[in-house]
């Protein structure tokens, strides 16, 4: 089963490898890991998608808690949320060839990014399975897939959740250490709600 | 405590900031956070810092022969003490020499504190002389580490170090400093390097719901067991642990590394379990109707096959890591956060309860185990493993440190000699590093000087860190040294024994005469290889003034009983065989 963790790090040399080194450890296959600069100014945010059993995410959470650079451990699961990857696919193009990839371009409303005489590259921002669905369909043809460049997933809850969780660590940074006990039982209940 | 600013930098604790060098930071720091012994071995990257040590003569510092010996001795020191161990190494193969002392501590959540030098921060990544991405290398056996290049990180990093060390589940940290930081200078204030409060994990949870369920679960118990582990000894819950057994009449099973947690004479005290824990107990543990886990974390030695482990068993499982809850085992009610205040606030919702019918069918089913242990059993002119334990435990009344390496004897004495008291077994359970006794032993006599220690080790495990005798030799340690000598590298015989059809591969071992060994480092000894001589030996060991080694010439193919094989039960385990002559019973299979 795949389970989608959001996490807020701290924004040092070396976060990464540890996070990464934690699911070797745990024998835990990262399908798809993307980072990168968040609200606050201190802290990245990774979205970090992985191969487990069912029961595996409790562990998981819990271990990444145990990393001294992680802040905030979000278990995603089957919450209402929107998950996007972006990916840059470039195809072999002439000008004979060329319009009927605008025209599939055009019903997965991606965009045109790079034109040239023998190539284009094509930008789709969606979920896993509408880029899917392009590369397959661009594949069609042999040989017109030249590069194809993914990103991962970022995810995001719908709603104003992860406000909550902004609102628990600007209480935590303000007073601790009772603002730690309120911030961590504010974040249970964030999290128990959508269980 | 004033202190000159002007003044040099001393073994006082530093309270006004005053400017330092890096190296005499490192110093300062460890004074402050009430260090007063380090293990260490120096090297071109470390050497700042060992040159700034003589300003600082409240210190003491342990020269080892190997740094591997230096991180168990750090370890020993921690797990005899309670407090953080401390070690120190160069770069390179310094630092990588520590690792397996490193995982050790990780396994068995050892607090320990490894500082470590680095080449200049100029030439980090260029594959300089003696460098190594240590911090890189131990990511996954250290709870976390640190890389500094500057002299002012030097004194947080170290107090963040003891804290994360001590906190929570203990564990194994890495400081790694280059050599330019120990070279510079900055500002020392020790108040001001203290780190944030620990942040509680936020996944911690006992709250009235889940503690009234567990009352309510032990109220209604019929067959009931405790299962003992490590955290008590770490939690420094005995007390507490006590009074719900005795209040409650629940029998309590011990893991290895739980060995001293509960007296082991209590009349509740069944005594190890898992795969060579007597029958007794894993039978009851089968059996039971309610498990409650203290500090332990249901390891694969203690459990047998997860599928079939306490059938019919409700589980409460206190322990301080969220990430052990079901990890294992799924259990019912789990109590995470420090063990002695869970316990404290428990305690008040149990009654009294009699246990007298569970006890009874326990104590019923010891009779058949009695018949076929060796202790009970004549010698017939051999000398085995379990009677030298078990004179040894007698002769000290059982108040001895003792400090075992890995493997049969690592067994036998768990099962031979009985730890009354916490903090008096040391041995390394969940890494199960051959080589641990003799530098562990070092650490321990110098955290507890003023006690009797005991190595126990086998002639494999003792080669592969014999070189320390020269260590106890130069600090003039007193150690009893009891080397269990079979002539193989028994558990593993012993395997090849029972499941690869008696193939000896690469286990007979050839090992120099102890005793000559001991002797060219000025330590008296003797061989034994009769059960006759052994109590006079014995007391020899204990009345010379220093160190003094025993080569304790045992049975050859001997091998541990109970064995629960991988993938049995617990309560399938093979007992010891009726051919053997010492058993006398026509009721053995």
């Amino acid at each position: 089963m795949l389970h989608t963790f959001v996490a807020y790090v701290e924004d040092r040399p070396g976060v990464l490898t540890r996070v990464a080194s934690l699911f070797r450890r745990l024998n835990i296959n990262i399908s798809s890991l993307t980072v990168g600069r968040s609200e606050r100014a201190a802290f990245s945010r990774m979205t970090i998608v992985c191969e487990a059993s069912a029961e595996a995410g409790h562990r998981i959470r819990a271990s990444l808690y145990k990393l001294e650079n992680v802040v905030d451990v979000d278990d995603i699961a089957q919450a209402p949320s929107v998950t996007r990857e972006l990916a840059l696919i470039k195809v072999a193009a002439t000008p004979h060839s060329r319009s009927q990839i605008f025209e599939l371009v055009e019903v997965f409303r991606a965009r045109i990014v790079d034109l040239a005489s023998e190539s284009l590259t094509i930008e789709m921002t969606g979920v896993e399975s509408k880029i899917e669905g392009l590369i397959q369909v661009l594949g069609e043809s042999d040989g017109r897939i030249l590069e194809i460049c993914r990103s991962g997933k970022m995810t995001m809850r719908r709603g104003h959740h992860t406000s909550r969780v902004v609102k628990a660590m600007v209480e935590t940074a303000a007073s601790q250490p009772e603002a730690e006990e309120q911030a961590a039982e504010t974040l249970e209940e964030g999290a128990g709600e959508f269980e | 405590m004033g202190i000159d600013a002007n003044a040099q930098a001393s073994n006082a604790q530093q309270t006004t900031p005053i400017r330092l060098t890096g190296a005499e930071i490192v110093w300062a720091t460890l004074v402050g956070e009430g260090v007063t012994q380090v293990f260490g071995y120096p090297g071109g990257a470390i050497l700042p810092v060992y040159d700034a040590l003589r300003n600082f003569p409240n210190i003491h510092h342990t020269l080892v022969r190997h740094e591997q010996g230096a991180s168990h001795a750090a370890d020993g020191y921690a797990r005899a003490s309670g407090k953080v161990g401390v070690c120190i190494a160069t770069s390179g193969p310094g630092a990588t020499n520590l690792v397996t002392g490193i995982a050790t501590a990780m396994l068995d959540s050892i607090p320990m504190v490894c500082i470590t030098g680095n080449v200049s921060s100029k030439v980090l990544g260029t594959d300089a002389f003696q460098e190594v991405d240590i911090t890189g290398i131990t990511i996954p056996v250290t709870k976390h580490n640190f890389l500094i290049t500057h002299t002012e990180d030097i004194a947080p990093a170290i107090r963040y170090a003891f804290q994360i060390a001590k906190s929570a589940r203990p564990g194994p940290v890495l400081v790694d400093i280059t050599k330019d930081a120990q070279q510079g200078s900055a500002i020392f204030d020790f108040e001001a390097a203290k780190p944030r409060p620990v942040r509680v994990h936020p996944m911690r949870k006992f709250d009235e719901h889940s503690l009234a369920e567990a009352a309510e679960l032990i109220r209604n118990a019929k067959r009931p067991v405790l299962l003992a582990g490590h955290g008590i000894i770490e939690s420094g819950a005995e007390e507490q642990v006590r009074t719900l057994a005795e209040r409650t009449q629940i029998p309590v099973a011990l893991t290895l590394l739980g060995l001293g947690a509960f007296p082991a004479s209590h009349p509740l005290n069944l005594g190890m379990m898992g795969m060579h824990g007597e029958s007794w107990v894993n039978q009851a543990i089968q059996n039971a109707d309610l498990l409650i886990a203290c500090g332990m974390r249901f390891d694969d030695r203690v459990t047998g096959t997860l599928a079939t482990y306490a059938p019919g068993a409700k589980k409460i499982h206190i322990d301080v890591d969220p990430a052990e809850i079901n990890k294992n085992i799924e259990v019912d009610i789990p109590l995470i956060g420090d063990l002695r205040e869970i316990l404290d606030q428990l305690l008040p919702r149990i009654p009294s309860h009699d246990g007298a019918a569970w006890l009874k069918t326990i104590n019923d089913s010891k009779g058949a185990s009695a018949v076929r242990d060796i202790k009970n059993l004549p010698d017939s002119g051999h000398l085995y493993a379990a009677h030298v334990i078990n004179d040894i435990w007698r002769i000290t009344s059982g108040n001895a440190i003792v400090v075992t390496d890995v493997g049969q004897h690592q067994m036998w004495e768990a099962q031979y000699y009985h730890h009354e008291q916490p903090r008096t077994l040391i041995t390394s359970g969940g890494l199960g590093t051959m080589g641990f006794a003799l530098p562990a032993a070092i650490g321990a006599k110098t955290a507890c000087p003023d006690k009797e220690v005991w190595v126990i080790a086998g002639d494999g495990g003792f080669q592969m860190t014999s070189a320390e005798l020269c260590t106890i030799a130069q600090e003039k340690i007193k150690i009893n040294i009891a080397i269990i000598n079979n002539g193989f590298l028994g558990m593993v015989r012993q395997w090849q024994e029972f499941f690869y059809d008696r193939n000896y591969e690469a286990t007979p071992l050839l090992s120099p005469d102890f005793v000559k060994l001991a002797a060219a480092h000025g330590i008296p000894g003797c061989a034994v290889h009769t059960r006759a001589e052994v109590e006079s030996a014995v007391e020899q060991a204990r009345s010379a003034p220093g160190a003094f080694l025993l080569n304790f010439m045992v049975e050859q193919e001997d091998s541990v009983y109970p064995m629960i094989p991988v993938g049995n039960a617990l309560h399938e385990m093979i007992r010891r065989p009726g051919k053997s002559p010492l058993v006398q019973s026509p009721e053995d299979e």
